[in-house]
């Protein structure tokens, strides 16, 4: 895995803990270590639009058209002006979730983050992720701009899916906000109480599997190509 | 309202304390971030907007009654199965897969099958995928999480059955 890219981005290198030499980066991030030390990465820069978003679009295009042709324009505004207030209400949170995951990237030291969260932290790098997606507050705008921020400062894909998925499966957000008043107290508890081991396990399993498929499936390049 | 309330001052909370700290660093930083973070913030927003404002198209022409007829209670493992294809299938926000869940429960699905169905679209519903993940995180990522999520729908409907909730 070549790491050029990483050490390109000069304000953030004073930014690490214990920076390293440039030419020691790519070595070090080549045995992937506990002890890996390297200077921040520049940051991906997202597309306005891509294939997910055109699938979606078309998505839209053709259901929106049934509802129109079952329901006339009422059917059709009724739904626009619900969803555009959700998003509305989204946007805020959207910012926020954008400026954290920022902060996160530019802040964690990365050696502490791999030591933490890295390839080889274990059992405890997989709870601590599960701690982590289970306390972080905000939805998925806050999410996945701070799991993505972590996988790029050394946070390896067992951990960062043990923090997705204790996210998604036992974050508080949306079961005190959602499920708790749809759903009701029991069935929350108990999908809770089923759900408790599913991050770790879904974390190890990520890395069982990361392991053996990582070069096939070129997932290796993902920090410096994606 | 009150809890989403509580959530979003624990959110900005959290911005300010970390941004707080990043300025105390190096306002240099801090500045970078706060663009950083504005710069993705917009361009993420076009692809944002049309799956949040487009999905209640979507979830208005899925009947609800074909996901909850696939839900029944004595269905055991293929129910249980179906239960992940529905949530997996399942469009719509928080709002709709629960309250989904919710009528299913009502008209009688099994306890199992819904906590499977919740399971299932809280960790691979595709279009939470589409929209959400895919633009945030590296697409190979996103497929890999959602692979190896595969079997947990499952478990966690077996741990509800072992636990004596059928």
């Amino acid at each position: 895995m070549s790491e050029d890219k990483r050490i390109t981005d000069a304000p953030a290198q004073d930014n690490a803990a214990t920076p390293a030499p440039a030419e020691d980066a790519s070595k070090v991030a080549n045995d992937a270590g506990d002890t890996e030390v390297l200077p921040l990465r520049r940051r991906k820069r997202r597309k306005p639009f891509n294939w997910s978003t055109a699938v979606i679009a078309t998505l839209v295009a053709i259901s929106a058209t049934l509802v129109y042709r079952r329901d006339g324009l009422d059917g059709l505004t009724s739904i626009f002006t619900h969803d555009v207030e959700l998003f509305g209400g989204i946007l805020p949170r959207m910012l926020a979730g954008c400026t954290l995951g920022a902060f996160v990237s530019e802040m964690l030291p990365q050696d502490k983050v791999s030591r933490a969260l890295g390839a080889n932290s274990g059992f405890r790098g997989l709870v601590i992720g599960t701690a982590f997606g289970a306390l972080l507050p905000g939805g998925p705008f806050t999410a996945y701009p701070v799991a993505s921020a972590l996988l790029t400062v050394g946070a390896d894909f067992g951990a960062v899916i043990a923090m997705v998925t204790s996210w998604v499966l036992i974050g508080y957000g949306r079961a005190i906000s959602w499920e708790l008043p749809i759903l009701g107290t029991d069935f929350t508890i108990w999908r809770i109480i089923t759900c408790l081991p599913i991050p770790v396990l879904a974390g190890a399993l990520g890395r069982f599997f990361y392991v053996r498929l990582a070069d096939r499936l070129n997932l290796g390049d993902i920090k410096r190509a994606d | 309202m009150t809890m989403r309330l509580a959530v979003d001052v624990i959110l900005w909370s959290t911005v300010c304390i970390v941004g707080f700290f990043c300025f105390r660093r190096s306002p240099a930083i801090f500045r970078k971030a706060v663009k950083d973070g504005a710069v993705d913030f917009v361009t993420v927003i076009p692809r944002i907007a049309i799956g949040v404002i487009g999905s209640g198209y979507i979830a208005a022409v899925v009947p609800q009654e074909f996901i909850t007829s696939w839900l029944g209670p004595e269905t055991g493992w293929y129910g249980i199965l179906a239960a992940t294809i529905a949530g997996a299938l399942t469009p719509g926000g928080a709002v709709i897969g629960f309250s989904i869940g919710a009528v299913a429960l009502k008209s009688g699905a099994g306890f199992p099958h819904i906590i499977a169905y919740v399971v299932a679209w809280a960790l691979f519903a595709f279009q939470r995928v589409l929209i959400w993940e895919i633009p945030f995180m590296p697409a190979r990522f996103v497929w890999f999480r959602a692979a190896v999520s595969v079997p947990f729908p499952f478990l966690a409907a077996g741990v509800a059955m072992a636990l004596g909730r059928v």
